[in-house]
């Protein structure tokens, strides 16, 4: 269930007045526009039963627009996390307890990810009908993310159009 | 060494190629039956080949043969019966319940990495799609060796630059050993622009015409370009025509140039190059024998 986006006003003091969540994971800094990719990488969809809510291209003072992306309840393990950082290598993690932060991090882009690209090669192995997830190296060349198919050595600069949707 | 399987050329260090050589050298009288030795007596090596290399698949079973192991074969045809019905990782393992090393040649990228992972033996790839070939990569570096040197090298890749999986895996390893590369191809067929930008770091590399480099190369290494790749005959006919090799123009290069191809040539290399000294294509397959011997040696019989 995705909450719209009316719950998320921007007031005065341009912070985000936004229902509280008593515990749960916020995921701030999303780059404009992704936030619905955040969603796919963390393996929620329509029909979920957690509470989540969204905020698209809101105003940022370090980014300009960003999205944020609240989840309430569910815990979400830090490998899961950081293969956000392929999208946004800029987004916070707080932990939220009690309504208050109670951890702070920022995403680390991981040496590798299994399952959450798919390979462009049409004829790579990953994409046959053989028991196999696909793997991915991971690594930034000078600004920008690259990731190696660990099959067929395709190289991706642009792992957004590459999320499997699950 | 310290590997398991023989997958990519990227997987090796200098060091791992430079071994596999000197050990290659060691079994070349035993490839050219001067001398006997069965190491690899009651060792079975089963030959996987989902798309047809009779070439490459013979030069396996000879080397293993001459170390005095067995080889079984799949031919393509009953590895496509095998494919209809059963998964590439259902019949690596079990075929690595029967042999002792398995050979794979198969269709599509990345298959022998990932037959490597689901077979409890040595998985050598033979070809996978338009992806690796270490062996044919290990025996043009040794060719180059045996017959003009590694160290310094001047070489001219000629023909198809930009599909040939071969040029791009050489070319990889040649950057080991501070060679001096020269690329000439038609500008439809030039080396890929991301591998150019990646491989220039590391290894002094320009695109030339072979005229101009004649002189000095020590290799010429000629590819086929292919009919395929051309939208229609006559552009395919014009273009290939001029990325041809004759004896003629072979009069200006030094006597130590050898000529090298990987073998089926259509008409890139003119016969009369056959004749000369410089031509080595032949011996280049025939080294294929020593070098997998060296290779299935290490892999069955290393850090005993
Ligand atoms: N209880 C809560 N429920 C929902 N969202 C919360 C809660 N507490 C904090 N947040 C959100 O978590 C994010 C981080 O909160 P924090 O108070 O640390 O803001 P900040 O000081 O702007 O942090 P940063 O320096 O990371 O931008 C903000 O987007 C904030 O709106
Ligand atoms: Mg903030
Ligand atoms: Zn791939």
């Amino acid at each position: 269930m995705v909450a719209c986006n009316d719950s998320t006003k921007v007031d005065k003091s341009d912070r985000l007045a936004v229902s509280k969540i008593r515990c749960g994971t916020v995921i701030d800094h999303i780059n404009a526009g992704k936030a619905l990719l955040v969603l796919r990488i963390l393996g929620i969809k329509p029909g979920c039963s957690e509470r989540v809510l969204i905020a698209m291209n809101v105003p940022s003072k370090k980014m300009g627009k960003k999205d944020i992306v609240k989840v309430e309840g569910k815990y979400i393990s830090e490998k899961e996390l950081d293969r956000i950082a392929l999208i946004s290598p800029n987004a916070t993690i707080n932990l939220i307890e009690e309504y208050e932060v109670s951890e702070k991090r920022r995403v680390e882009l991981p040496p590798v990810v299994e399952g959450i690209l798919t390979c462009p090669n049409r004829n790579c192995i990953t994409n046959s009908r053989e028991p196999i997830k696909s793997r991915f190296h991971v690594k930034m060349e000078g600004n920008r993310v690259k990731v190696t198919c660990h099959y067929c050595g395709k190289k991706i600069y642009e792992p957004d159009r590459y999320i499997v949707s699950r | 060494m310290k590997f398991k399987h023989l997958i990519s050329i990227d997987d090796l260090s200098k060091k791992d190629i430079e071994y596999i050589l000197e050990l290659a050298e060691k079994f070349l009288p035993v490839a050219q039956g001067k001398k006997r030795t069965t190491p690899l007596e009651g060792r079975l090596l089963a030959n996987l080949f989902f798309e047809p290399s009779t070439r490459t698949r013979m030069s396996f079973e000879v080397a293993m043969k001459r170390l005095g192991g067995d080889v079984i074969n799949m031919t393509a045809q009953e590895a496509s019966s095998v494919a209809k019905g059963e998964t590439l990782a259902d019949t690596i393992k079990v075929v690595s319940k029967y042999a002792d090393v398995i050979v794979l040649r198969h269709p599509l990228e990345g298959a022998a990495r990932f037959a490597a992972e689901n077979s409890d033996v040595p998985v050598v790839n033979a070809g996978d799609g338009a992806g690796q070939h270490p062996t044919q990569t290990l025996l043009d570096l040794y060719t180059i060796k045996k017959e003009s040197k590694l160290e310094n090298l001047k070489i001219a890749l000629m023909g198809d630059l930009k599909y040939s999986r071969t040029v791009h895996s050489l070319i990889k390893a040649l950057t080991l050993f501070n060679a001096r590369i020269y690329l000439v191809s038609p500008p439809t067929l030039a080396l890929p622009e991301d591998f150019l930008e990646e491989i220039k770091s590391r290894v002094r590399v320009e695109e030339v015409k072979l005229e101009d480099v004649i002189e000095e190369i020590d290799v010429l290494y000629v590819t086929r370009i292919q009919k395929e790749r051309f939208p229609d005959e006559e552009e395919y006919f014009k273009v290939a025509g001029s990325y041809k090799v004759d004896a003629g123009i072979l009069e200006r290069a030094k006597s130590s140039l050898i000529v090298m191809h990987p073998l089926p040539r259509v008409d890139e290399i003119d016969i009369s190059v056959d004749r000369t000294p410089h031509a080595k294509y032949f011996q280049q397959t025939f080294y294929g024998v020593p070098v997998r011997m060296a290779i299935l040696h290490e892999l069955l019989l290393g850090d005993l």
